[in-house]
């Protein structure tokens, strides 16, 4: 009971997907034009980030190593087609809402990320509890962001009025270019709380922002690979550099020194 | 037949007015992580306007002639995720084959977008809409040059905005975000061309 406390609150707070690991992006930008959508999102990736991790971990001593990226894509490609239909025939007013955004969670790096380190190496019950919390903190982080830009954006919360009649809704942040400022100042929150850990000495290597070739996390391991080649290369073409400017200073020397050997043989 | 005058507004109007990056957020991993310099944003750019107008054509093709032959067309999602990760390691495997010049302009990129949503966006968006299969095609090539403009612009911005002095918490992502949203300011101009 421990271990699935300690997945959930993992999943929410310490590694939380968007605020901490800044994972899967798309779906946070596109759908979070208000609270309901936002909290509508997440608890539909949750589940099937649940259901995923727990077939995943059942399958993990079948499924062979080479092949084992394709087989969760398809483990997750069939939950998610199941919940999609589901949604169309239960909540059609979310799925009107949430639209090509559903059929997209396929792709969202948390849940391919969740497969490929946790739920492949871990047994079933440990796997729910890692796919709830992470989809729960996932939830939690879209639906606060649809709160911030529905606020900001419409003087509403969840369709309540909060803000006082007076306030003027500044209508742009719940249009596209809303979504990127207010994530622009999340990561730059992120940023801050970074640097003044950093400054006390705290370890604060979990928090990344965002998919700035930090898709070592998202599983693609091709993609890892390639960035990971795209590095090296970066830093070797930096190295060849310096070991030219090194070269060239050591040439600036050379000459330098047969100048004073000169001025010192016509003394 | 279809209109010419009907494909160009879609050209228009998929690669500008609903920017697949800047309004509809798809592909932003690549949009955000590959755009330091306007050289391997212009790489990604020609490597997704490839592979996203060849995938919109394999999975129109696959759409018509085999999901709706035989009715199964809510299996489209795993399908389509399939058959774009096997086109992008097949295409990959071709040009180092027979290409090799396409291959090292493009090939650091290709397996990037295996997994990019901008792919998958395009072929879910022309079933949605109905395109038929040229329209699709024309649909995916506008989307994919509307990500190429964007991030071909990022990273030109991102080149002039590295010398700047800017707050301690706002180096790295966040300004490049705020970047990204007066671009999307300025994308939104484009709706009055329609």
């Amino acid at each position: 009971m421990n271990n699935a406390k300690e997945r959930l609150v993992n999943g929410l707070f310490k590694e939380n997907p968007t605020f901490v690991l800044m994972l899967g992006m798309c779906p946070t930008l596109a759908v979070t034009t208000s609270a309901m959508n936002g909290l509508g999102m997440g608890l539909t990736t949750t589940v099937v980030l649940a259901l995923s991790n727990v077939m995943i971990s059942l399958l993990r001593n079948i499924i062979p190593d080479k092949v084992r990226i394709p087989a969760f894509i398809v483990v997750i490609a069939s939950f998610v087609t199941i919940v999609e239909l589901l949604l169309e025939g239960f909540i059609p007013s979310l799925y009107d809402a949430l639209g090509i955004y559903i059929p997209l969670i396929v792709v969202n790096c948390i849940i391919l990320g969740r497969a490929e380190s946790y739920a492949s190496k871990n047994p079933v019950f440990s796997s729910l509890f890692d796919g709830l919390g992470m989809g729960l903190g996932f939830t939690m982080a879209l639906t606060i962001i649809g709160a911030i830009r529905e606020v900001l954006g419409a003087g509403e919360v969840f369709g309540y009025h909060v803000m006082p009649a007076s306030y003027v809704p500044v209508s742009i942040f719940v249009l596209a270019p809303g979504a990127f400022f207010v994530l622009a100042g999340l990561t730059a929150i992120q940023n801050y709380i970074k640097i003044q850990g950093e400054k006390k000495g705290k370890d604060m290597s979990k928090i990344q922002s965002g998919c700035n070739f930090d898709c070592m996390n998202c599983g693609d391991m091709g993609c890892g690979k390639r960035t990971a080649e795209i590095k090296v290369e970066e830093v070797k073409n930096e190295e060849s550099k310096i070991e030219e400017v090194k070269n060239e200073e050591s040439k600036i020397e050379e000459v330098k020194n047969e100048e004073e050997k000169q001025e010192g043989g016509a003394e | 037949m279809v209109d010419v005058k009907e494909l160009i507004l879609l050209v228009v109007s998929s690669a500008l007015v609903s920017n697949v990056v800047l309004s509809q957020f798809l592909g932003l991993c690549p949009f955000l992580g590959v755009s330091k310099k306007v050289e391997t944003a212009a790489g990604m750019g020609g490597a997704v306007i490839f592979v996203i107008t060849l995938a919109s054509a394999v999975t129109g093709v696959i759409y018509k002639f085999v999901l709706e032959k035989f009715n199964i067309t809510y299996l489209q999602t795993i399908v389509f995720i399939l058959v774009i990760a096997a086109l992008v390691q097949f295409v990959e495997m071709f040009l180092k084959k027979f290409m090799v010049g396409l291959y090292e302009a493009l090939g650091v990129y290709l397996p990037l977008i295996t997994t990019n949503c901008a792919v998958l966006g395009v072929a879910l968006n022309n079933v949605k809409y109905d395109y038929d299969i040229l329209t699709g095609i024309v649909n995916g090539f506008a989307t994919a040059l509307g990500f190429a403009i964007a991030i071909i612009i990022l990273a030109g911005i991102r080149e002039k905005i590295e010398d700047n002095d800017i707050p301690e918490c706002f180096k790295g992502m966040p300004i490049v975000l705020i970047t990204a949203g007066l671009m999307a300011i300025a994308f939104c101009g484009f709706s009055g061309l329609l």
